[in-house]
């Protein structure tokens, strides 16, 4: 593996507290994934992409903005795999790099109805920038 | 009583139904809900990131101040209340992430997760008791068919949030009875309406809200009921054909005072 990817996974197992190494790939978290659909990458591909070092399709995949953090699969996993925390750090290696930002104030008008609540704007941006 | 009382943003603004509702009851209890000084908003979601650290100072700041008056923290939104959990639960978890929080914080004494987090619905069963509650009720809400949404953020993650079984809840739904009405049990209750993603990618949260709308229609309920300003919206907006109201709401209608929270 490259040294600069070895790095990158190690700092994603290190700031997501997640070992994939526990996944026994049955495919429940996918399974009750309700943004599975959207995605092109699952949550069990998540995992076992990260623990193989295939980081780099997950960087540049929209599946990093489809996940709801609902934390369906981090509850129903039977080996306490977490894989919401593995897109949430493979999100932020994505975000955090400069001029990466996935929606930024300036696309928040368009967005806007006169119901939406404050919540939804300080989630997606929190969840989308830094 | 009193305890501490983080509103947050949401409820200040596009939800101030929900806190005005939230008030009212809370006093017919006895319980004075004091509002935390300067208080600034949680972020909508907890970073589950464990390098991340300036983006939880603000609900650190709650927390401590809490403490400080010796007073649980009691929230009404789901989000806010998640997001204070799970940052009360990594500072007394996670070392390093305490120690760096509070090298920020500069507080004479260190936070380290001492203050207790309630959601209002959890300050209605665990401290006040819902036998308590159905003696308030002077309008009980007979015939009313009322489906409990849960949606994600109430119960999940289930080590942190330790609210009620994440998969079998209940405490919504003796809520419902203790007000007088019926709860509905559906199968889409504890799922996400879609969340923050309604901005990114509408019609996905459309597909979800749906689900959930559905689900609770075919159990035949004539209300949702909702502690979330994002699950309200999202089902509202996503063609939910009954009412999505607050659990607040439900409450004030039920101890005759509505009218008095629409002042």
């Amino acid at each position: 593996m490259r040294k600069e990817i070895e790095n990158l996974q190690n700092e994603i197992i290190r700031i997501s507290g997640v070992n994939p190494r526990k996944c026994m790939r049955c495919g429940k978290c996918s399974g009750t994934c309700p943004a599975y659909d959207e995605m092109e990458y699952h949550p069990h591909q998540f995992v076992s992409m990260v623990e193989s070092g295939d980081i780099e399709p997950l960087l540049n995949s929209k599946s990093l903005y489809q996940c709801l953090t609902c934390f369906a699969c981090v509850d129903r996993c039977p080996r306490g795999v977490e894989p919401a925390k593995l897109i949430e750090a493979v999100r932020l290696a994505a975000v955090r790099k400069q001029g990466q930002n996935h929606m930024t104030a300036n696309d928040i008008p368009e967005k806007l109805d006169e119901d939406i609540p404050q919540q939804a704007l300080v989630s997606a941006l929190r969840k989308y920038s830094k | 009583m009193k305890v501490s009382y983080f509103p947050g943003c949401t409820l200040k603004t596009k939800a101030k139904d929900l806190d005005a509702y939230a008030r009212k009851c809370a006093e017919i209890l006895g319980i004075t809900l004091e509002e935390i000084e300067n208080w600034q908003c949680c972020g909508g979601v907890f970073t589950t990131a464990r390098d991340e650290i300036a983006t939880k100072l603000s609900s650190v700041r709650a927390l401590n101040d809490a403490k400080e008056k010796n007073q649980a923290l009691v929230s009404v939104c789901s989000a806010c209340h998640n997001v204070l959990k799970q940052t009360n639960y990594a500072m007394q978890t996670d070392e390093e992430f305490a120690s760096r929080a509070n090298n920020y914080m500069q507080l004479d004494e260190a936070y380290l997760g001492e203050t207790q987090v309630l959601h209002y619905l959890e300050l209605l069963r665990d401290v006040v008791g819902f036998d308590k509650v159905a003696e308030k009720v002077v309008n009980p809400l007979k015939g009313k068919k009322i489906a409990a949404y849960y949606g994600c953020l109430l119960l999940r993650p289930n080590s942190v949030m330790k609210m009620d079984d994440p998969e079998n809840p209940t405490i919504i739904e003796d809520l419902i009875r203790a007000l007088g009405a019926e709860a509905v049990i559906y199968p889409y209750r504890n799922e996400c309406c879609g969340g923050y993603v309604a901005l990114e990618n509408p019609d996905s949260a459309k597909e979800k809200s749906l689900k959930v709308t559905n689900s609770a229609k075919n159990a035949e309920a004539d209300i949702i009921l909702t502690a979330c300003p994002l699950c309200k919206y999202n089902l509202e907006k996503n063609g939910a054909d009954i009412p999505v109201v607050y659990f607040t709401e439900l409450m004030a209608e039920a101890f005759g005072i509505k009218e008095d929270c629409n002042a």
